[in-house]
């Protein structure tokens, strides 16, 4: 594995690999004091974030230090972007420093694609072979949030292949949606999307996956149910009547959780809005595992980074 | 490299039979004679804990727990350590998977430690283990027991129980088998086939 950017260059094979990498690397910290392993000694992370993010820049940063890489976080504010530099300039200067792994995440889909190309054709002339981690591009993909979902899913229900997992709410913006629904697919899973048709992207039918507009008909046969964040940032036109309208249609209640089977299980990729998209009562309840989530981040960051760098350049 | 079979692939075909070191029975029989010699060698200490190295490592370490138990010996607590994070020469080959790192409950704190691997030939695995063994805790002394020393250390690292001592050559693979992974207990050499 060169760079990590699409969900889709993934096959269940080396997803599965990611996760048991995961899986070890959680087996190998635990319970020790000290959480430092020696594995990436002298390796150079960059985190690049053009958009704001807590738990994705901190859990990447925490996951290169747990390693031993050595991690610089560059944000938009406060860099030479400011001043007008462009991705491509930025992208080489990162590069002639040595950084070994440039962790980008960027407001246009695709930059990261456009990152890895400049990074495969500058090798030669900066000298470093720079692997590239999309962290999130626009409204593409956000292949290592699928990942700690998949984690979490399969520590929670014992495996992903063969359960039927529903994705709530604005799909239309979510790159977290786009990415599990194709890693998910390729582990086996049902995805059913669940939304009004406005927050439904136009390609969805060819996506594998099934589409639903009546989550209440859903609810009973689901073994878990992400519920998205109904991204205000990106809303530009009108997609739902109001808040109020979409909570009760949408939104996770106490009722509709009880709706779920025995064991369904409750993801958020966080933020939540409580209240809007999910209940504060169910996001504490013992279904949820937003923060399982959270935790399994870090891991599946490790094993990211363990696959691009511990090894011997391909 | 705790085992050969890891770099074993284009093994076939040098037209030479693998020639058997131990059989099934020779394996059971040096599986308990180290047994005996760890009960001899930690009676005076209280808490023995044997740590395997995956895969045949860790297996190694289960039957060795249960063969001390089996001749009087209080039965050690088994764990496993994965040494993959802490080899020094990640680098130099494409991704390894990791295996399973368990450590027995209690930890092995103040504990005698016996470390268990099937082969031991440059002692990096070892070296690595020791490294990763010693970030779980403090032992009060770490020992190390082998099925086959074949020779070639790169490292001052010596062996405290060893099943059979095999010169070898580097372009011989030695190859263990053992009933839990592979469905018979044996081991053999390989001529021409190593590095």
């Amino acid at each position: 594995m060169k760079h990590l950017l699409t969900v889709t260059d993934l096959d269940a094979a080396t997803a599965t690999a990611l996760l048991d990498t995961s899986d070890r690397l959680r087996q190998a910290l635990l319970g020790r004091e000290v959480r430092k392993l020696p594995t990436l000694r002298g390796r150079t992370v960059i985190t690049m974030f053009y958009e704001d993010s807590t738990r994705t820049r901190v859990s990447f940063e925490i996951a290169g230090k747990w390693m031993s890489a050595d991690t610089v976080n560059v944000s938009a504010k406060g860099s030479s972007v400011s001043k007008g530099e462009s991705l491509r300039d930025t992208s080489l200067t990162l590069s002639a420093m040595g950084a070994d792994c440039v962790i980008v995440r960027h407001p246009a889909s695709g930059a990261a694609h456009r990152l890895a190309g400049w990074a495969d054709k500058d090798q030669a002339a900066t000298g470093t072979h720079t692997s590239i981690v999309n962290a999130g591009d626009g409204t593409h993909e956000h292949p290592t949030q699928a990942l700690l979902d998949a984690a979490t899913l399969r520590d929670r229900l014992g495996s992903v292949a063969g359960r039927r997992i529903g994705i709530v709410g604005d799909v239309l913006h979510s790159r977290v949606a786009r990415s599990n629904v194709f890693l998910l697919a390729t582990l086996g899973a049902e995805v059913v999307l669940i939304a009004p048709p406005t927050l439904l992207p136009v390609g969805a039918a060819q996506w594998p996956c099934r589409v639903s507009h009546d989550i209440d008909a859903e609810l009973p046969g689901l073994d878990a149910i992400m519920m998205l964040r109904v991204q205000a940032e990106r809303m530009t036109g009108g997609f739902f009547p109001s808040s109020r309208e979409y909570a009760v249609s949408y939104g996770l209640s106490e009722a509709r959780a009880a709706m779920l089977p025995e064991h369904g299980v409750v993801l958020h990729p966080g933020p939540m809005v409580r209240g809007m998209e999910i209940a504060p009562s169910v996001a504490d309840s013992a279904r949820a595992a937003i923060l399982a989530q959270v935790r399994n981040g870090v891991h599946v960051r490790m094993a990211v980074l363990y696959h691009l760098l511990a090894g011997a350049p391909e | 490299m705790a085992n050969d079979r890891r770099g074993d692939v284009g093994g076939e075909g040098t037209g030479l039979p693998d020639h058997e070191l131990l059989s099934a029975s020779d394996v059971t029989r040096t599986i308990a004679r180290i047994a005996h010699q760890i009960i001899e060698k930690t009676a005076d200490a209280e808490h023995v804990v044997l740590i395997g190295i995956p895969t045949r490592g860790t297996v190694l370490a289960r039957r060795l727990a249960a063969a001390v138990a089996e001749f009087g010996g209080t039965e050690p607590a088994v764990g496993t350590v994965d040494p993959t994070l802490y080899r020094d020469d990640l680098r130099r080959r494409p991704t390894r998977a990791l295996e399973d790192t368990q450590f027995p409950e209690g930890g092995v704190d103040d504990a005698l430690v016996v470390l268990v691997d099937d082969v031991l030939m440059s002692g990096r695995t070892v070296r690595a283990a020791l490294d990763a063994l010693s970030e779980h805790g403090r032992p009060r002394s770490v020992q190390l027991a082998v099925l086959v020393d074949r020779g070639h250390r790169e490292l001052p690292i010596r062996a405290d129980y060893v099943g059979k001592n095999v010169p070898t050559s580097r372009s011989e693979l030695i190859l263990v088998s053992l009933t839990e992974i592979d469905g018979e207990d044996r081991v053999s050499i390989r001529r021409g086939a190593g590095e």
